[in-house]
C-alpha cells in the first residue's frame, strides 16, 4: 500500500492511496459540509455541497469522490466555494417544503446543520410550494415528500446494507421523487422488513419513526457505518 | 469472406446497376412529405414505359435538401427534382426519353451543394441503405479489410490520431487519444459503444447517418475495435429513430450473413459482434456515463468523471464511447490515409463537419462542410440567407451551445473559435434567426427544455434550470428589475461550475451567450431599465 501526501487548507496530510480527499480532510481536521456523503454506502457525488478547489484543475471537484494524488494543495474553504454552497442549500429550501418548526427532527436535521454552517438565514429564490405527498401506510414509520431532498442515502443504505432495495428515484428533473417498491404504498411493500435503516440514515425528517411528535425524533446516523465495520472487520464497538 | 470475394460483390452489384439510376429520397424527411409514394409511382412509370431494362429506381437515404422533399436526383444526368409529388413520377420517367419533368428543378451547381465537402455524407442519397452490396460497391468494408490484414492494431490508432479527427458528438475530444488509451488499458473484455442518442432539439445528422448509410458505421465501429482490443459493441439509438432502427437492425444482419461483423472476420481471428440498444429518448441519457447506466439497463443517471470510461465502463469494463459522426469518418481515414484528412480543415479542427441547417432560412437542410469554413459562407451563401429580412443571430451547439450575433458571423466553425465566441460546436444543430425573434425567449427555450431534460440528481442542475427558466419568464412579463438579472447571472456561474454532468455544465451557455450579445434586450425590459420604460410583452 502507498502513502499520498498532500495538504488540505494548508494542513499537510499523509493518507493511503485510493482515499477520498473527504476522508483526507478528515485527517487533517478540517470540515467539508455534505449531505448525500454516507459512512458506509458507496457515494454518488450528487450534492455537490463538498466541492472543493484544487490548485492546477480548473474544475471544482467533489471531495466525497475524489481521490488523494500525490502533492494535491486542495482549498476546501474559499469564497468562492462558500457561495456557491450556500446557493445549493438555499435552492433546496427553495424546491421543497421545509417548514422546520413543525418537522420532527427540527434540531436534530442535517439539512437546517447545513443551512446554519453555510450562513444561511433566508432564500433568494422564489419557493415553489410543489405539492407533495405524505405516505403514512408503513406500520411504524412515515414519508414526507416535502422534506425529501433526493440525496438517496435510503435508495443505496436500503440496496446495499440492508440487501432489500425497497427505495428508488422515479420520475427526472423537477419531478424526481422517490419511490418505494414499484410506486407503491411503502406499507404495502413485500421487501421491507420494517428494519428502519433509511429512517435512520436520511438526513432530514423525511423519513420518520410514528409516534415522534414535533422535534424529538432523534436519528441514529451512525448506525450504518458500524455495521459495516461490524460486518466487514468483526469490531462490534462505537 | 477474403478480399477477392469482396471485390466480386462489388463487380457484380456494379454489373447488375442500371445505366440510368433514379434516386428516391427514403429518409424520414422525405418519407413524411410522402416520398414513398412518389417511389411507387416511379417504379410504376418505368415498366409503364418498358425502360427496366437501362433504368432503375432507387430508394436512397438523405440527400440533404431535405427542406425540399421529396427529391429525385437523375444519376448520372446530374439532375434533381424537389417537392416531387406521385402524379410528377411519369413525367419524370418520360423526361428520360426526352419529354419535359412537371416538377421542380433543382440546381445542383447552387452554393447549397456545391460548397460542400462530403466525407461522411459521400454515399448518402447515392446508394440503397438497406443493400450491403451497394455499400459494397462503393467500396465499403475494404478499409476494414486493409487494418485486419495490412496494419497492427497500433498501426490503426496512430492513423486516427495522425488524422487530426475529433470527437463529432459535442466536446470535441481527440479520437485517437481516446483509442489510444482504451489500446493500452488492460484487460480482457472490452466494449465499444456508438453513441446514437442525439438529443439536441432540431439536430438530426446522426439520425440521417444511419438511415442513409448504416454499414459505414458499422464498418468504422469495426475498425475500431480492432485497434482498441474489443470484441462486444453497442449502438444505442433512441426509439424515437424507428428507421434509423430498422436499417441498422437489417445492415447488422446482412455484414454478419457475409461474415463481416461476428466471429473470424475476413478469416482472421477477430471478432465483432454488434448489438443495438434502444434509449427512451432522454437527452441525458447522450451524456456517456448516463449512457452506459442505460446499457446496463439501470436509470440513465450521469455519475461523476473520473473514472472515465476507458477505465471503467461497462460493467467495470474499459468501453470506447464515440458518435455516429466520428464512427462515420473512420473508414475514409482509412481509405484515404491519415495525411488527406489532416489536410482538411483548420489547424486544430480537421475534416468536415455535418450541420442541419434551420430556422429563418431559404435553404434548410443538412449540411457537410469543411471545417474552417465561416458562418458567413454557410448562411448567406448556402443557405441563401433569410427569406426577408436579415440574420439576427445563429444559434450552434443547442441546449450546451449558445446565439451568434451577426457581427460575428465571420467566425470560421471550428471547436475551438466557437467556444471562444461563448457557443460551441455541439453536435451539429444550426438555427439561423431574424430580426423578428426575441433572443429572450430563445434562451427560454433551452432553458425550458433542461428544466425537463436535466435527469435530477444533482441539486443546482435540479433546482438552478427551474430557477433561470423563471427568471426568463419574469423577465419576458416585464416584471423584473436589475437585480433579477444580477440573480440570473449567479445562477448561471453556479450551475455552470457545480453541476456534475456536462448537461448542468452548458445549460447555462444559451442564457449566458445571450446576456453576452443582446444585453439591450433584457434591459429595456425591466422595471428600474435605464430609459424609464416599463415594457410589458403584450
Ligand atoms: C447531456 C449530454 C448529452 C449528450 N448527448 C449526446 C448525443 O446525443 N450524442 C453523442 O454522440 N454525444 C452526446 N454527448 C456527448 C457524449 O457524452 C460523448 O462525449 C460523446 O458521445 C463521445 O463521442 P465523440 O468523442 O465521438 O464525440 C452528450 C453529452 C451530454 C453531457
Ligand atoms: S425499513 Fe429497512 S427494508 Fe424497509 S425500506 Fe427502510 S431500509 Fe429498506
Ligand atoms: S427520503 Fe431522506 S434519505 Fe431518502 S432521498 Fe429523501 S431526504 Fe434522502
Ligand atoms: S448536471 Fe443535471 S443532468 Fe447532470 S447529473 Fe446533475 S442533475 Fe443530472
Ligand atoms: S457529499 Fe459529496 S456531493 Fe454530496
Ligand atoms: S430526408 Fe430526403 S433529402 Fe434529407
Amino acid at each position: 500500500m502507498s502513502v499520498k501526501t498532500l495538504t488540505i487548507d494548508g494542513v499537510d496530510v499523509a493518507i493511503e492511496e485510493g482515499a477520498t480527499l473527504l476522508t483526507a480532510a478528515k485527517e487533517a481536521g478540517v470540515h467539508i459540509p455534505t449531505l448525500c456523503h454516507l459512512e458506509g454506502v458507496t457515494d454518488v457525488g450528487a450534492c455537490r455541497l463538498c466541492l472543493v478547489e484544487i490548485e492546477g484543475i480548473n474544475k471544482l471537484l467533489p471531495a466525497c469522490v475524489t481521490e488523494v494524488s500525490e502533492g494535491m494543495k486542495v482549498h476546501t474553504n474559499t469564497e468562492t466555494l462558500q457561495e456557491y454552497r450556500r446557493m445549493v442549500v438555499e435552492m433546496l429550501f427553495s424546491e421543497g417544503n421545509h417548514i422546520c418548526a413543525v418537522c420532527v427532527v427540527n434540531g436534530n436535521c442535517q439539512l437546517q446543520d447545513a443551512a446554519i454552517e453555510v450562513g444561511m438565514d433566508h432564500t433568494r429564490f422564489p419557493y415553489r410550494f410543489p405539492q407533495r405527498d405524505v405516505d403514512v401506510s408503513h406500520d411504524r414509520f412515515g414519508l414526507d415528500h416535502n422534506r425529501c431532498i433526493l440525496c438517496t442515502r435510503c435508495v443505496r443504505v436500503c440496496d446495499e446494507i440492508e440487501g432489500a432495495h425497497v427505495w428508488d428515484v422515479a420520475g427526472r428533473g423537477p419531478a424526481s421523487r422517490i419511490i418505494s417498491g414499484l410506486a407503491q404504498p411503502w406499507g404495502e411493500v413485500e421487501a421491507c422488513t420494517s428494519c428502519g435503516k433509511c429512517v435512520d440514515a436520511c438526513p432530514t425528517g423525511s423519513l420518520f419513526r410514528k409516534g415522534s411528535t414535533v422535534a424529538e425524533m432523534e436519528k441514529d446516523r451512525g448506525k450504518v457505518e458500524f455495521l459495516v465495520t461490524a460486518r466487514e472487520e468483526h469490531k462490534w464497538t462505537r | 469472406m477474403d478480399l477477392t470475394e469482396l471485390q466480386e460483390i462489388a463487380e457484380a452489384e456494379r454489373q447488375a446497376q442500371k445505366s440510368i439510376r433514379v434516386h428516391c429520397c427514403t429518409s424520414t424527411g422525405c418519407q413524411a412529405a410522402n416520398s414513398l409514394g412518389v417511389k411507387k409511382n416511379l417504379e410504376g412509370a418505368v415498366k409503364a414505359a418498358d425502360l427496366g431494362d437501362r433504368v432503375q429506381v432507387v430508394g436512397v437515404g438523405c440527400m440533404g435538401f431535405c427542406g425540399r422533399g421529396p427529391l429525385v436526383e437523375i444519376d448520372p444526368q446530374d439532375k434533381l427534382y424537389e417537392e416531387v409529388t406521385p402524379d410528377d413520377a411519369a413525367s419524370i420517367i418520360e423526361s428520360l426519353n426526352g419529354g419535359t419533368a412537371t416538377a421542380n428543378e433543382g440546381d445542383l451547381n447552387h452554393p447549397f451543394f456545391a460548397r460542400q465537402m462530403r466525407i461522411v455524407r459521400e454515399t448518402s442519397g447515392k446508394i440503397d441503405p438497406e443493400r450491403i452490396e451497394e455499400y459494397i460497391a462503393a467500396g465499403g468494408y475494404q478499409s476494414l479489410y486493409k487494418v485486419i490484414h495490412d496494419m497492427t492494431p497500433a498501426e490503426v490508432v496512430d492513423q486516427i490520431s495522425k488524422s487530426g479527427l475529433r470527437g463529432r458528438g459535442g466536446g470535441g475530444y481527440p479520437t485517437g487519444l481516446k483509442w489510444a488509451t482504451m489500446a493500452k488499458m488492460p484487460g480482457e473484455q472490452k466494449y465499444v459503444i456508438c453513441n446514437a442518442d442525439e438529443g439536441d432539439p432540431g439536430a438530426f445528422m446522426d439520425r440521417s447517418v444511419l438511415e442513409s448509410d448504416p454499414h459505414r458505421v458499422l464498418e468504422g465501429m469495426a475498425i475500431a475495435g480492432y485497434a482498441v482490443g474489443a470484441t462486444q459493441a453497442f449502438i444505442y439509438v433512441r426509439a424515437e429513430y424507428p428507421l434509423a432502427i430498422d436499417r441498422l437492425q437489417k445492415a447488422i444482419k446482412q455484414a454478419k450473413r457475409l461474415s463481416l461483423l461476428g466471429s473470424q472476420i475476413f478469416g482472421s481471428p477477430f471478432d465483432f459482434k454488434v448489438d443495438i440498444r434502444i434509449g427512451a429518448g432522454a437527452f441525458v441519457c447522450g451524456e456517456e456515463t448516463a449512457l452506459i447506466a442505460s446499457v446496463e439497463g439501470g436509470r440513465g443517471l450521469p455519475r461523476p468523471r473520473p473514472p472515465y470510461p476507458a477505465q471503467s465502463g461497462l460493467w467495470g469494463c474499459p468501453t470506447l464511447i464515440n458518435n455516429v459522426e466520428t464512427f462515420a469518418n473512420i473508414a475514409v481515414i482509412i481509405r484515404e490515409g491519415a495525411e488527406w484528412y489532416a489536410n482538411i480543415g483548420t489547424e486544430k479542427s480537421k475534416g468536415t463537419k455535418v450541420f442541419a441547417l434551420t430556422g429563418k432560412i431559404r435553404n434548410n437542410g443538412l449540411i457537410e462542410v469543411p471545417m474552417g469554413i465561416t458562418l458567413r459562407e454557410i448562411v448567406e451563401e448556402m443557405g441563401g440567407g433569410v427569406p426577408d429580412g436579415e440574420v439576427k443571430a445563429v444559434q450552434t451547439g443547442g441546449p450546451s451551445g449558445g446565439c451568434i450575433p451577426a457581427s460575428l458571423l465571420d467566425t470560421p466553425v471550428d471547436y475551438d473559435s466557437l467556444v471562444t465566441i461563448g457557443s460551441m460546436m455541439g453536435s451539429g444543430g444550426m438555427v439561423v434567426m431574424d430580426e423578428t425573434t426575441s433572443m429572450i425567449e430563445v434562451a427560454q427555450f433551452y432553458m425550458e427544455f433542461c428544466r425537463g431534460e436535466t435527469c435530477g440528481k444533482c441539486i443546482p442542475c435540479r433546482v438552478g434550470t427551474v430557477q433561470m427558466y423563471q427568471a426568463l419568464t419574469k423577465i419576458l412579463k416585464g416584471e423584473a428589475t436589475m437585480r433579477d438579472i444580477e440573480q440570473l447571472e449567479q445562477l448561471c456561474g453556479m450551475v455552470k461550475d457545480t453541476s456534475l454532468c456536462g448537461l448542468g455544465q452548458t445549460a447555462p451557455n444559451p442564457v449566458m451567450s445571450t446576456l453576452r450579445y443582446f444585453r439591450d434586450e433584457y434591459l429595456v425590459l425591466l422595471q428600474d431599465s435605464p430609459n424609464g420604460k416599463v415594457a410589458v410583452k403584450s
